[in-house]
């Protein structure tokens, strides 16, 4: 479609490319996309903010006429609706655990692959990965069979071992460990490549050096291995704060939110507040405050990160 | 010598063990989807099926639409990667290879937006959409595909390594900045063309939350938001709901397995260089 179009406007210029007409040829090639990126993502970020200023509703859905302003009454609202302060520690959890547990996984993984003695590792990588690109409702809808109460396969391991069935997704305490088993095992795989490929660019002679000074492999892997992924250590671990922000589908498909509302994400209850109660401004001012906090988060890593980086 | 014997058996053991962990959740979705209604409820949970059934692939085909599902997903997808192609490619490379008054001015804006997640702009969006008539259409789906910034940066930087003096060998032989895109530009692109058409193929494929919102008739569903329906009604049904799930996994997955190694490098080159 572009490709036509930027064909059309580029022909005048036969003659070997003036400046003039190589600038409108350049205009031809961003144009469309910078006109969908400004019409379908930043006017809806900006729309967004004034959104979340007004008391937007169904009846405004119905009539535009019924819109009021209401400067900050959305967020006044939110920070005194226990249900969104639920929302809210429910989501630090599902990052402060989530977070590190999904990293610690990856990089042990990386780490045993990266070894020489390993066999068939580009087979292991792309098995590994799999889980990443599967379809997150139909493996979110494999795991409630897997974390069944009665028929479950996880149940059955825990069973063997002695110890008592547990109910994982039915009671408040289990339910967000349970979904981050999932979350983890689904997307462990990508940061694992991430780190792969870091890892395979450290020369094998700083590992040798550091044999010879009697380094364990503890000590190896503090010195030598630890040095050279901390930038991508802070680039993951960012990433991934922002990815345990918005987990929506998980508790969409497997609790509902329950029980208790002990997986009400942020995500999900803007969603309940946008499009179950068709509250569009009060769902735009969670938006907002996510974005913030998810903003938040970052700023601090990167503070930490220069902090640490400056002591070293 | 003999302790690094040890070591490889139990590196190589942690490895198998966790391939385990990986590979048995999806091995028993498909073996339990061939499995006849009711055999996977009881305990100690089935490994095989008794008797191999396609009851479930064909009940769900002939009485749930699974059809239709499959192929709502399959043309939203199929044209997502279309129009995505479309609109980033060209500009990818505008961005890296062509002088354009403002160019970094923009560019360092589009940087900036990385962080805001698209999920803010979703009411508007659907709002806007609303009044454009395209809830509820292929159209109102495809159109967060359109706006890819994500696509742009990744066509750009692989576009920064092709050599200036080609593209000016190219206009000195009198060619238009058009004719160079499609004769000079497009082949070297390739690669990184088959990894972006992956990216959007298997993210429109597996996408949720738009789908969910602006798709509101059940014949428009796509294959993830119409699993969802069907686990609330269906949740005994643990035979159906895995054919479903295979129904819905298998394409991404094999696609992915095909095209492995364009998807994992254009991914590292997308992370590593940020």
């Amino acid at each position: 479609m572009t490709a036509v179009d930027t064909t059309v406007i580029a022909r005048p210029a036969r003659r070997a490319g003036t400046r003039r007409s190589r600038e409108r040829a350049a205009w031809g090639f961003v144009a469309p996309s910078l006109i969908a990126i400004g019409l379908f993502f930043a006017i809806p970020v900006f729309s967004a903010l004034l959104l979340s200023l007004t008391d937007f509703d169904i009846y405004a859905l119905a009539d535009i006429g019924n819109v009021r302003f209401v400067g900050l009454q959305n967020y006044e609202r939110l920070l005194g609706n226990p249900l969104f302060w639920t929302a809210m520690k429910n989501t630090g959890l599902f990052a402060v655990i989530g977070v590190p547990l999904s990293i610690i996984t990856s990089l042990g993984a990386a780490v045993i692959l990266n070894a020489r003695v390993v066999k068939w590792r580009p087979l292991w990588r792309v098995m590994f990965f799999a889980p990443y690109v599967t379809t997150l409702v139909a493996t979110a809808v494999l795991w409630n069979y897997l974390l069944h109460t009665r028929y479950g396969i996880i149940n059955w391991a825990i069973q063997s071992l002695g110890l008592p069935a547990v109910d994982w997704l039915g009671q408040p305490s289990t339910s967000i460990p349970a979904i981050l088993m999932f979350v983890v095992w689904k997307i462990f795989g990508y940061n694992m490549l991430i780190f792969l490929a870091v890892l395979q660019t450290v020369p094998d002679d700083l590992y040798e050096a550091a044999r010879i000074d009697g380094a364990g492999p503890w000590k190896q892997f503090r010195h030598v291995t630890l040095p050279a992924i901390a930038p991508t250590l802070l680039l993951v671990s960012i990433i991934s704060v922002a990815g345990f922000c918005q987990l929506f589908a998980e508790p969409y498909v497997m609790t509902q939110g329950g029980p208790a509302q002990s997986t009400v994400t942020v995500l999900y209850f803007m969603y309940e507040e946008g499009f179950k109660w068709w509250n569009l401004g009060s769902a735009s001012a969670v938006a907002f405050v996510l974005f913030l906090c998810i903003l938040a988060v970052t700023l601090v890593q990167l503070a930490v990160a220069k902090r640490m980086g400056a002591y070293e | 010598m003999r302790s690094r014997t040890v070591k490889a058996i139990l590196l190589n053991l942690a490895v198998a063990f966790i391939a385990l962990l990986v590979l048995f959740p999806l091995a028993w979705m498909v073996s339990v989807s061939f499995m006849s209604t009711g055999e996977a409820a009881v305990f100690p949970p089935p490994l095989l099926p008794k008797t191999w059934t396609l009851e479930h692939y064909r009940d769900l085909f002939l009485t749930q639409g699974m059809g239709r599902y499959l192929w709502n997903s399959f043309a939203l997808a199929t044209m997502a990667t279309g129009l995505a192609l479309a609109f980033t490619v060209p500009a990818g490379y505008a961005f890296a290879k062509l002088a354009f008054r403002g160019r970094d001015r923009v560019f360092k804006l589009l940087v900036a937006a990385l962080v805001v997640p698209a999920q803010i702009g979703t009411l508007p969006l659907f709002l806007m959409l609303k009044q454009m008539g395209l809830v509820n259409t292929y159209a109102g789906a495809l159109v967060p595909w359109l706006a890819s910034i994500f696509g742009l940066f990744l066509v750009r930087q692989y576009a920064l390594s092709i050599p200036d003096e080609m593209l000016e060998a190219a206009r000195i032989d009198g060619a238009s900045e058009g004719q160079i895109f499609r004769r000079v530009v497009l082949p070297t692109l390739q690669p990184i063309i088959v990894t972006l058409a992956l990216f959007v193929f298997l993210g429109s494929w597996n996408d949720f939350l738009w789908p969910l919102i602006i798709l509101t008739d059940q014949s428009n569903y796509t294959l993830p938001v119409a699993l969802a329906a069907l686990s609330r009604e269906h949740v005994q049904d643990i035979e159906m709901m895995m054919a479903g799930a295979v129904i819905t996994v298998a394409p991404v997955l094999i696609l992915f397995l095909a095209l492995q190694r364009y998807y994992i490098r254009g991914m590292l080159a997308g992370s590593v260089k940020g």
